[in-house]
C-alpha cells in the first residue's frame, strides 16, 4: 500500500546568497495512514516549515511529496486546493476564528468553499460541534468562547470535511495543562475511531509520547526515534 | 464558494468596518446623485421638447424648399444666368449676406409628388385675417394669427379637441393666451362658442366668417401662439382672400409639406432627402428643425457629465483605499480560507465583490436621492416658474438611464477593486499562517 504521505530527499531554503537558510535538509519520510506522527524539536528547527510542505501549503525547494503515491507536483493549483479542502484538516495554535460570527459559521467553512448547500453545512456542523462537545455552542459569536472551547471549535472546523489527515501546529501551545488535556484526547480519539491520521507538530514530549511515533527535527536534519 | 456566499461574505466584511463603509458610499453616492441629477434635467428637457415636436408637426411631414445659397444672383465670377420661369418671392441686399429665396410652384409639386415613398404633397398656404372677435365680447375686433393643421399630429389641447379637418363645419382651437380679451375666463366657457373672423381679399372687400372653438391650446415653449383652423375652414378663408389675383400669383409658394411612408426607417428618410436635394430642393422633418436644440442640450449635459466623473475616479480611489485596508485587516483570514482549499480567482472575485457592492450601494442610494431631490424641484417648478408649462417636468430619470449609471459605476468600482483583489489573490496561505 501506498503511504499517505511520503517525501523524498526534501530540501527548502529561504533566501539567497548571505541571507541563505537551510530550513529543510534531505527529509526522507514515509507515513501510513492511520498513523500519528510527532513533529518534535527546537524553535527554528523547521518543524513548522516541514508540516507546511507535508499540507501542500508550502512547496519544497527540492525532493518530491507524494500523497497517496501521487507526485503533488504533478497536480494544477486547483487539484491541490481540493485535495487539502476534501482530504485535509487544520488545527493551528492560533485559532484563526472569525470572532464576530458565529462558531457554526467558522466551523462549515470548508463546507462553505467546497460549495455544499447551506442545509447540508448547517447539520454537519451541527454534528462536529456534537462531536466535539460544542453543540450548545453553536449560535454563540466565536470570541465568546474560552481558550479550549475555541480550540475544540477549531478541530471541529478540521473534521468537518471528513478529513484523512489532520495537521496539527502546537495545538495545545496556547492552552493550560488541563485544557490542553482534553485537546489532546480528543485528537487521539478521533486518531483510534475514525482512523484519522494525525501529524502534530509540538515541543511538548509529553504529547510526542502518546504519538505511534516521533520525528525529531534538529536544524533542519531528521533524527527519527520509534516510542516503544 | 458559491456566488451567494461571495456576496454575503463580501457584505459582511464591509458592515464589520461600517464607519469606512460608509464614507467611500458617500463619495460614490455624490458622484452618482450629481450624474442623475446632471442627466435628469437633460432628459427632463429633452422628453418635453419631444413631446412639444408632436405640436410642430407630424414626424412623418418634411417641409420643402427650394435650395438658395445665400448669394445667388451672383458669383466669383459676376452675376448669376437667369433661368426661365424661376420666381423669387423675397430676396434682401445690404446686409453681410444678401439673401434671397426662389418660390415654388404647381411645377415643383408635382415634380415632388414622384418621387418615390412621398405620399401626399400640398403647398403651405397661408391667409392673413384681419381680426377675430366673439359674442362674449361684442365690441372688439382683434389681430391674430390662424394656421392650418395639415401636418400637424396633435396640438395640446388642454380642454376641448383638436379640430377635425374630416368636418365641414368651421372649427377652431384658439391659444389660452387668448382667451381674457375675447371675453372668457376659463377654457370651458369658450368651448362650443362661435368666433367671427374678418377677412380682406386683393380687390379690398372684406367678408365675414363665423367659427366654432372647439379646443383650446395649452401654452408650450417651442410652437407658435397662432389659432388653428380646420381645412374647409381654411380653405375658405383662403378662397375669399385670393379672390381677384392672378393666378400665377396664387400658384407662388414659399414651401411645400410632403408626407412622406410613416414606415420609412431613418437611413430610408435620409435617402429620400438626398434624392429630393438632387432635385434642388432642401427638406426637413420637425425633427430636424429641432435637432440643434438636441444637440446643445446634450453638450452641456455631457459638461457636467463630466464634472460628476472626476467625483467619481475621487472615489475610486476611496474604493482602492479601503480595500487595501480590508485585505490588510483580513490576511489571516484570507490565510485560512486559501489554506482551506479556496482558489485564487475565488479571493480575487471575494474582493471584486466587495469593491461592486460599494458601487453599487452608493449609485443606488445616489439615484433615489436624486429622485426624491428632483420630485421637490419639480414639484416646486410647476407651481412657479414653469407654472404655464404644463406637462414640463424639469428632471426626469428613465429607467434605462438610471440603470446605465448603477451599472456604469459598479465597473468603475470594480476596476478600482482589481488592485488590492489582486494582491488579496496573491497572499501566501503561509505569510498568513505563521506567527512569531
Ligand atoms: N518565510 C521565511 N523566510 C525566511 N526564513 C524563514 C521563513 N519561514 C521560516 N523561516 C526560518 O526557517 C527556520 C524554520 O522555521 P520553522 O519551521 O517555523 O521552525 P519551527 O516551527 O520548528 O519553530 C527558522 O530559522 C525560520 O526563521
Ligand atoms: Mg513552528
Amino acid at each position: 500500500m501506498d503511504a499517505a504521505i511520503a517525501t523524498k530527499s526534501l530540501d527548502k531554503v529561504y533566501g539567497k546568497k548571505d541571507d541563505r537558510l537551510v530550513a529543510l535538509d534531505n527529509i526522507n519520510l514515509s507515513i501510513k495512514a492511520g498513523e500519528s506522527i510527532a513533529i518534535v524539536g527546537k524553535s527554528g528547527s523547521g518543524k513548522s516549515t516541514l508540516m507546511h510542505i507535508l499540507a501542500l501549503l508550502d512547496e519544497p525547494t527540492k525532493g518530491v511529496v507524494t500523497v497517496n503515491g501521487v507526485d503533488v507536483s504533478s497536480l494544477s493549483e486547483k487539484q491541490v486546493d481540493l485535495l487539502r479542502n476534501k482530504s485535509f484538516g487544520f488545527v493551528f495554535q492560533q485559532f484563526f476564528l472569525n470572532g464576530n460570527e458565529t462558531v457554526l459559521d467558522n466551523v462549515i467553512l470548508p463546507l462553505k468553499i467546497a460549495k455544499v448547500g447551506r442545509r447540508e453545512r448547517h447539520k454537519r456542523g451541527l454534528e462536529v460541534l456534537k462531536a466535539v462537545d460544542l453543540a450548545e455552542k453553536a449560535n454563540a459569536k466565536a470570541l465568546n468562547l474560552s481558550g479550549g472551547q475555541k480550540q475544540r471549535a477549531c478541530i471541529a472546523r478540521a473534521l468537518i470535511n471528513n478529513p484523512n489527515v489532520i495537521f496539527a501546529d502546537e495545538p495545545t501551545g496556547n492552552l493550560d495543562s488541563t485544557t490542553g488535556g482534553k485537546i489532546e484526547e480528543l485528537l487521539f480519539k478521533l486518531n483510534r475511531e475514525k482512523k484519522i491520521t494525525l501529524i502534530i507538530v509540538t515541543h511538548d514530549p509529553d504529547l510526542a509520547k502518546q504519538c505511534d511515533r516521533q520525528i525529531n527535527i534538529k536544524d533542519g536534519h531528521l533524527a527519527e526515534r520509534k516510542n516503544s | 464558494m458559491k456566488i451567494i456566499d461571495l456576496i454575503l461574505s463580501a457584505n459582511a466584511s464591509l458592515l464589520r468596518n461600517k464607519g469606512r463603509t460608509a464614507l467611500t458610499i458617500i463619495a460614490i453616492f455624490i458622484g452618482a446623485t450629481t450624474l442623475s441629477l446632471t442627466n435628469g434635467i437633460g432628459d427632463g428637457i429633452k422628453a418635453y421638447l419631444t413631446k412639444q415636436v408632436g405640436n410642430l408637426g407630424n414626424s412623418s411631414t418634411l417641409t420643402i424648399t427650394a435650395t438658395t445659397a445665400k448669394t445667388n444672383f451672383r458669383s466669383s465670377s459676376g452675376l448669376v444666368k437667369y433661368v426661365p420661369g424661376q420666381k423669387k418671392i423675397s430676396s434682401q441686399g445690404g446686409g453681410p449676406n444678401d439673401s434671397e429665396q426662389v418660390a415654388l410652384t404647381q411645377s415643383d409639386i408635382n415634380k415632388i409628388a414622384k418621387v418615390p415613398n412621398i405620399t401626399s404633397v400640398q403647398p403651405t398656404l397661408t391667409v392673413a385675417p384681419d381680426y377675430i372677435a366673439t359674442v362674449a365680447n361684442p365690441y372688439a375686433k382683434y389681430q391674430f394669427i390662424l394656421n392650418q393643421t395639415v401636418g400637424i399630429s396633435r396640438l395640446d389641447v388642454s380642454s376641448g379637441v383638436n379640430v377635425n379637418n374630416n368636418s365641414s363645419q368651421y372649427q377652431v382651437t384658439l391659444p389660452i393666451s387668448y382667451l381674457s380679451s375675447l371675453g372668457y375666463n376659463t377654457s370651458s366657457s369658450a368651448l362650443n362658442q362661435e368666433v367671427t373672423i374678418g377677412i380682406s381679399n386683393a380687390l379690398g372687400a372684406q367678408s365675414t366668417f363665423v367659427a366654432t372653438i372647439v379646443g383650446v391650446q395649452q401654452k408650450n415653449l417651442v410652437g407658435s401662439t397662432a389659432a388653428y383652423a380646420n381645412t374647409d375652414l381654411f380653405n375658405a378663408l383662403y378662397g375669399f382672400q385670393t379672390t381677384g389675383l392672378p393666378t400665377s400669383t396664387i400658384d407662388t409658394y414659399a414651401s411645400i409639406q410632403a408626407v412622406f411612408n410613416p414606415n420609412l426607417t431613418t437611413a430610408q428618410i435620409n435617402k429620400l432627402k438626398s434624392t429630393l436635394a438632387g432635385l434642388g430642393y432642401t427638406a426637413e422633418t420637425i425633427k430636424d428643425q429641432v435637432s440643434t436644440v438636441f444637440t446643445v442640450i446634450n453638450a452641456i449635459t455631457y459638461v457636467f457629465d463630466g464634472f460628476a466623473g472626476i467625483t467619481l475616479v475621487a472615489a475610486a480611489f476611496g474604493i482602492v483605499n479601503t480595500l487595501f485596508m480590508s485585505v490588510q485587516e483580513r490576511t489571516k483570514e484570507i490565510g485560512l480560507m486559501k489554506a482551506l482549499g479556496m482558489g485564487r480567482r475565488k479571493i480575487f472575485a471575494l474582493f471584486s465583490i466587495e469593491a461592486v457592492l460599494i458601487g453599487f450601494w452608493g449609485s443606488i442610494l445616489g439615484i433615489i436621492f436624486a429622485n426624491f431631490l428632483g420630485k421637490i424641484v419639480n414639484n416646486l417648478a410647476t407651481k412657479g416658474f414653469l407654472k404655464d408649462f404644463p406637462g414640463l417636468n424639469l428632471l426626469s430619470f428613465p429607467a434605462k438611464a438610471s440603470t446605465i449609471i448603477v451599472v456604469g459605476i459598479m465597473l468603475i468600482a470594480f476596476l478600482a477593486g482589481t488592485l488590492p483583489a489582486r494582491r488579496a489573490s496573491r497572499k501566501d496561505p503561509i505569510d498568513a499562517l505563521r506567527y512569531e
